[in-house]
């Protein structure tokens, strides 16, 4: 059973660290409760593959402690702590069959024979293996390598967690969802945690049920999928997650909102007293472009803005618009009118967002975004 | 479309094959002409039809000479494989002490091997060189020109010095090609380094052991130079290989028939072993 704690974690690749360009993950704390399965999405090189290896303890952070149920583990190095590991591109023992892969660890633990046969068995029986354990491994399909490398995490029981480092990168596109599938599978079965780092959302959202976003070397917010397309955190995840992603644009104050050329938007009292106490000028709203509002016609509360251009994707639509010389990106369903070269657009209250030095404004709670 | 029948193309095998006729056929058939006479001048020569043949695969001269030939090969490889893996692995992987070691380790392969001949001849000397004198002066009796089995653990010993830089090397970037992930993948399997090597750098040195083998085989079965230069094939017969058998006969005692039968049995054998080594690995790959 682990729950893993990284606690005031950083690692830096390079040996005299100073400044924070020099750091792959600054300083960090966070928690992977016991059996969750969660995702690590962010760009290449934001940092997710150094965190993972960091828990598996292929590598040891330059600072901070990585705890085990409380434990420190720091200096465990991976063969002792009970994790296991996918990798990128499958890795097999490719002169040996099926089921020797499978054994392999329990065979290094020495454990007795009796006891290897009915628990490789057990395991690929759950991974739909078992036709294929007196085949060579060498001859297997990507997918098949990718469960066999997981099937050798799972044998062992003394494993509580397995990190996947981009596991579904060499796999056939209609074998993805199966794999995934399984791996759904798999965690509801074994109640084992599941750290699962991607750079793709879709397979983030389907695979977990709490997902950690990284930028730049750190944990930018924490939640379910919902939580990160409603309200995200940063402006980063805002513009990350979605598809397109959010629409943010930089505002200045206004007396009862906020400002951009010559449009203004009125804000609610509290969020206007709010950004007024605060001391950086790096402010930007944010919106959704499924939470744009189009209208038929003019209308009071409307903007009007120029059509550049509309992006049929057949269940829905992608308008580009211009409003003052800023580009936004609005989302409409197949059946709602398009609108001929000018549209009237509002801006819903409770999905526009306020982010000051690129961290979530919240004015209801009283609490800061800002870090 | 209509195929218009046109065999003028073979025409651009020509030249091709002019090559091959210089360099091979015409040369091979020579030898073949001349296997099958007893020739005394240019303007003598009898018929004598397959009696050369025969004559050799009595003779204990070949046959000697071909046993020699044989357990030297296999000691090559014996000693050669297993030590080049061995330095292989020792090699750093990067980093300017791979760079050093990668250029020491290559030193050997451009040494000519009569150079080597000439370097381990005074080396091994009892009298004045060091080796041998260093192995005298601790008790060990050694003189490769009187001793038989001492002048071939010489020939032996500057082979393995000669070449098993080239298995080193042929490991070398045979592991470097293997991919971290399986290194690390192995530890968190907790495999041993025994086990490492055998499930993981074992298994992927394969393809480069395969040339490796085949390199070294051809080239001790055709070990001429250092031997030649070390003893002369002495003593007695004892370092006397096949090519060098073969070379007295021919230009040595000029007899040009029998030498001839001679060097056509001994490319069968090596064409033989040849067909024998890709058999094997083609029925390791059909049994995956």
């Amino acid at each position: 059973m682990a729950e893993i704690h990284l606690k005031s974690l950083a690692h830096s690749y390079s040996k005299n660290p100073n400044k924070p360009a020099d750091y792959a993950i600054r300083e960090m704390d966070h928690v992977w409760e016991h059996g969750g399965a969660y995702a690590l999405l962010g760009p290449s090189g934001c940092g997710k593959s150094t965190l993972l290896n960091i828990m598996s303890g292929l590598l040891s952070p330059t600072n901070g402690q990585v705890l085990f149920d409380g434990i420190e583990v720091n200096n465990i190095p991976p063969e002792d702590r009970n994790i296991a590991q996918v990798f990128q591109f499958p890795v097999i023992y490719d002169s040996m069959t099926v089921f020797d892969n499978l054994a392999f660890p329990l065979r290094n633990m020495k454990t007795p024979e009796v006891k290897v046969q009915s628990r490789v068995h057990e395991i690929a029986e759950a991974l739909e293996l078992t036709a294929l354990l007196k085949k060579n491994a060498s001859n297997l399909s990507a997918d098949e390598k990718q469960k066999i490398s997981m099937g050798r995490g799972l044998v062992r029981s003394d494993v509580s967690a397995i990190l996947f480092d981009e596991p579904l990168t060499v796999i056939d596109p209609q074998l993805k969802w199966k794999l995934r599938r399984k791996l759904k599978q798999i965690h509801e079965q074994f109640n084992i945690t599941m750290v699962y780092v991607t750079h793709d959302q879709l397979e983030a959202s389907t695979f977990a049920e709490k997902i950690a976003v990284m930028y730049g070397g750190q944990i930018v917010q924490f939640g379910t999928p919902r939580e990160l397309f409603e309200r995200p955190n940063h402006s980063f995840v805002g513009y990350f997650i979605g598809s397109p992603g959010m629409n943010l644009i930089e505002v200045q104050r206004s007396t009862n909102g906020v400002k951009f050329g010559n449009t203004h938007i009125n804000l609610e009292p509290e969020m206007v007293d709010l950004l007024a106490e605060m001391p950086s000028d790096n402010i930007k709203v944010g919106i959704r472009p499924e939470f744009i509002h189009v209208w038929d016609g003019p209308n009071t509360d409307a903007f009007c803005c120029d059509l550049m251009h509309v992006e049929d994707l057949g269940t829905y639509k992608i308008l580009k618009l211009k409003l003052d010389g800023i580009e936004l990106k609005v989302r409409i369903d197949e059946d709602q009118t398009i609108p001929k070269n000018k549209a009237y657009i509002s801006f819903p209250e409770q999905w526009l967002l306020v982010y000051v030095d690129e961290f979530l404004i919240d004015a209801s709670s009283e609490q800061q975004g800002i870090e | 479309m209509k195929k218009i029948p046109n065999n003028k193309a073979w025409f651009l095998v020509l030249p091709v094959f002019l090559l091959v006729a210089f360099s091979a056929i015409v040369p091979i058939m020579t030898v073949v002409n001349y296997s099958v006479q007893d020739i005394f001048d240019q303007n003598t020569a009898y018929f004598v039809g397959a009696e050369w043949y025969r004559e050799m695969l009595r003779s204990p001269r070949l046959l000697d000479s071909l046993l020699r030939q044989f357990s030297y090969s296999f000691s090559v490889l014996l000693i050669e494989i297993p030590l080049g893996i061995a330095v292989a692995l020792m090699m750093p992987a990067k980093g300017r002490m791979a760079s050093v070691s990668l250029i020491l380790v290559a030193i050997p392969l451009l040494i000519p091997w009569n150079v080597v001949g000439t370097i381990w001849q005074t080396f091994s000397r009892a009298d004045i060189g060091l080796f041998g004198w260093s192995l005298n002066a601790i008790g060990i009796d050694y003189n490769y020109a009187s001793n038989a089995g001492d002048a071939w653990f010489t020939v032996l010993l500057m082979d393995v010095w000669h070449w098993t830089s080239l298995i080193a090397l042929l490991c070398y970037s045979g592991l470097r090609a293997i991919p971290e992930a399986f290194y690390q993948a192995a530890r968190i399997d907790r495999a041993s380094s025994w086990a490492i090597f055998r499930f993981i750098q074992l298994p992927r040195l394969k393809s480069v052991l395969v040339i490796g083998v085949l390199l070294r085989f051809m080239d001790s079965f055709m070990i001429y130079t250092e031997p030649f230069v070390l003893t002369g094939g002495g003593p007695g017969n004892s370092t006397t290989f096949l090519s060098q058998a073969l070379t007295k006969m021919a230009i040595g005692q000029f007899d040009i028939g029998p030498a001839a039968a001679f060097s056509l049995i001994y490319y069968l054998i090596v064409l033989l072993v040849c067909y024998l080594f890709f058999t094997i690995i083609n029925l390791q790959d059909k049994a995956k």
